[in-house]
């Protein structure tokens, strides 16, 4: 994608809705320099309220795995169900644990 | 041989309703629906500020005013939502906007009509953003995952747009008898171009056969059509308005309603620019776009010049 | 005149400025240079309007005829608004638009300051509340006047010429009389000499950053306090004021 277009380049946003709350993804907009990117994420992506925080990214500076990454990223995982708490088995009647 | 393959992957994960995302592959003809697809939409947004934007400076109260200006704010917010799903498609979004500029994109119709009076701000909100809404709930579940995305958002955002604009209508409905016949003129001009807004018959559409395949559309244009007459004729009778159809009338067997034949001479002309506000609606936009060239290179100028000066430092 | 009278003409300056700023900001809708703009005026028209109608409701109630914010903004006439001179001025092109928002915004920034101490609760509640409002419109005018000041040779002297065509509309800004000399008593209203060496920092450090030069104060307009305004004015209200004149007995 041409980032010398008429639009300037692509910056990712990312809202925090609460302080505490992780910064998620929300969208993207296209401005000329980072202070542009900041006020036109504010008027674009938190017109009811949605934020704390907001973080622009240029989209160049986000790194993507590909769906041929998926078998070595993401399938190992997926025998190691002992990560996670439902894979162990509590005594009947135990409570709060 | 390895693309029938793939093709038969493809297909395989939209029946199993998995969502199709930017860096998975796809075949070319999907790609290329749903950047047409997706790119009309952004540009309907856009293009759909002008009409309503013609009453603005005109909003009779103070609330009307605050309530429509939000109301286009968000039509211009949701034209940026979908041309950033467009843009995963690998196309920027000048390159979309060019296609508007010059013409060779398309947007829907309905804004190639005026808005003639403050009662059009009723039956636009009423009957062309609860068409639109019609559609974009069933697009909540299209098969591609920006897109599907998008809508969701549009849609959570878009639901006091048509509460706005049936409370406009409604209360001139009420209100002195000039009021009451400027609704019933908003509704008479709006109704039927409302309802070509989900495009021709099943029968004369020629992208839906891959594009309901292919679940980018989860509705055909019939069954989204009948569905918003179906809510929509109550919404007319309780205010006291009549819809300009005479042959509109309940079938029991069906549980929906017969309605009349469209003009399709009409919808085709003003599908091919031959609306009354075609040609207005694109130099409008030109014009803002030009008259923002000099604006949009001087923040390039800037931003080049801060960063050769920090490259110094 | 009265406490109250006085009051209520100095809510209608503050409710008629942003009122004829936010119909101005309106103006913009579907003509920005990128969407992106486009947003950014209609939030900044939306916040004048709420602004507007929060300080003509007030004036409504300190008056007691029972005049509404519509009654207000829809049924008086050209001599009865007292919007200072800037607000009114006409769009122009986008740098134009900015320079004046910059001039307003560097008034209403430190004003609003001030006031959110007014001896009136009113007064000081809606400061508080606008000041966090036009803190971002001093910033979105401000980041936008450096850009196109030290952007490219064209936008350099379009918006070097938006400055010296605007310059003689300040001093207006900053013109007092009678109300204000009665209210600054009372401790509700503020001393705007004590605001014009901070908006004349704001702006010089603005200036500076975009590489424009402040012009020298030679003629300069007034007249809003009484009333006088500019031709804009008239073709402004005439628009905005049509559905209720035109129809009178209707309810919207």
């Amino acid at each position: 994608m041409s980032n010398t277009d008429s639009q300037g380049p692509i910056w990712e946003v990312f809202i925090q809705s609460k302080p505490g709350l992780a910064h998620k993804h929300v969208g993207n907009l296209h401005a000329a320099d980072k202070e542009m990117a900041l006020q036109n994420a504010r008027d674009l992506y938190t017109r009811r309220q949605e934020g704390t925080c907001i973080w622009v990214v240029p989209f160049e500076a986000i790194v993507s795995s590909t769906p041929e990454d998926d078998e070595a990223f993401f399938e190992p995982s997926n025998d190691k169900a002992y990560r996670t708490p439902i894979h162990y088995v509590m005594p009947e009647g135990a409570k709060h644990i | 041989m390895e693309d029938i393959k793939k093709l038969e992957e493809f297909q395989a994960k939209i029946d199993a309703e998995i969502k199709i995302e930017p860096k998975d592959w796809m075949p070319e003809d999907y790609r290329k629906h749903l950047q047409r697809q997706i790119s009309q939409h952004a540009h309907s947004e856009i293009i759909g500020m002008q009409p309503e934007g013609n009453w603005l400076l005109r909003a009779p109260s103070l609330r009307a005013k605050v309530v429509l200006l939000a109301k286009i704010q968000d039509e211009a917010g949701h034209g940026l939502y979908l041309y950033s799903a467009a843009e995963t498609l690998g196309k920027s979004r000048t390159e979309y906007l060019n296609e508007l500029k010059t013409g060779k994109a398309k947007y829907s119709s309905i804004f190639n009509y005026p808005t003639l009076t403050w009662a059009d701000m009723g039956a636009v909100g009423w009957l062309v953003d609860g068409a639109a809404i019609v559609n974009q709930v069933s697009l909540q579940r299209t098969s591609y995952g920006p897109y599907a995305r998008g809508m969701v958002k549009i849609c959570k955002e878009e639901s006091f747009h048509q509460r706005q604009g049936y409370e406009i209508i409604a209360d001139m409905a009420k209100g002195t008898p000039e009021q009451k016949e400027m609704a019933q003129d908003a509704l008479n001009r709006f109704w039927w171009p409302s309802i070509m807004m989900f495009g021709p018959h099943d029968s004369d559409s020629p992208n839906t056969g891959n594009a309901v395949k292919w679940k980018i559309k989860r509705a055909t244009n019939d069954q989204l059509r009948q569905s918003f007459i179906d809510k929509t004729v109550h919404q007319a009778e309780i205010i006291g308005l009549t819809i300009p159809d005479p042959d509109l009338k309940w079938n029991e067997e069906r549980g929906s309603y017969d309605f009349g034949e469209m003009d399709w001479d009409e919808f085709w002309s003003v599908v091919k620019g031959g609306g009354p506000c075609s040609k207005q609606r694109l130099k409008h936009y030109n014009d803002a776009h030009n008259n923002g060239e000099w604006v949009r290179e001087a923040a390039k100028a800037y931003t080049d010049k801060q960063t050769s000066k920090q490259n110094v430092a | 005149m009265t406490k109250n009278e006085a009051l209520v003409k100095y809510c209608l300056r503050l409710g008629d400025s942003s009122l004829i700023l936010g119909q101005r900001m309106a103006e913009w809708c579907s003509n920005g240079p990128v969407l992106e703009e486009d947003i950014a005026m209609s939030n900044i028209g939306l916040d004048l309007f709420g602004q507007s109608r929060t300080m003509l409701t007030y004036a409504g109630e300190i008056e007691g005829k029972d005049r509404t914010e519509n009654d207000f903004a829809f049924k008086r006439l050209e001599r009865e608004f007292f919007n200072n001179l800037m607000s009114e001025r006409p769009n122009g092109h986008f740098g134009d638009t900015v320079v004046r928002n910059l001039f307003l915004s560097a008034h209403t920034y430190h004003l609003y300051k001030k006031l959110s101490s007014s001896s009136d609760n009113t007064i000081a509640a809606f400061a508080a509340k606008s000041l966090k409002e036009v803190t971002y419109h001093l910033r979105h005018s401000a980041e936008w006047v450096v850009r196109l000041g030290d952007g490219t040779k064209e936008s350099h002297s379009k918006t070097q010429q938006s400055v010296n065509d605007l310059w003689e509309y300040t001093a207006d800004l900053f013109a007092m009389n009678e109300v204000d000399e009665l209210l600054i008593k009372e401790n509700i209203a503020i001393d705007l000499n004590e605001i014009k060496p901070l908006w004349d920092n704001t702006i010089n450090e603005v200036l500076e950053r975009a590489t424009l030069t402040r012009p020298e104060d030679s003629f300069m307009q007034k007249g809003s306090l009484n009333g006088m305004h500019s031709e804009a004015l008239g073709h402004l209200l005439t628009e905005m004021q049509f559905l209720p004149r035109a129809y009178p007995d209707a309810k919207w």
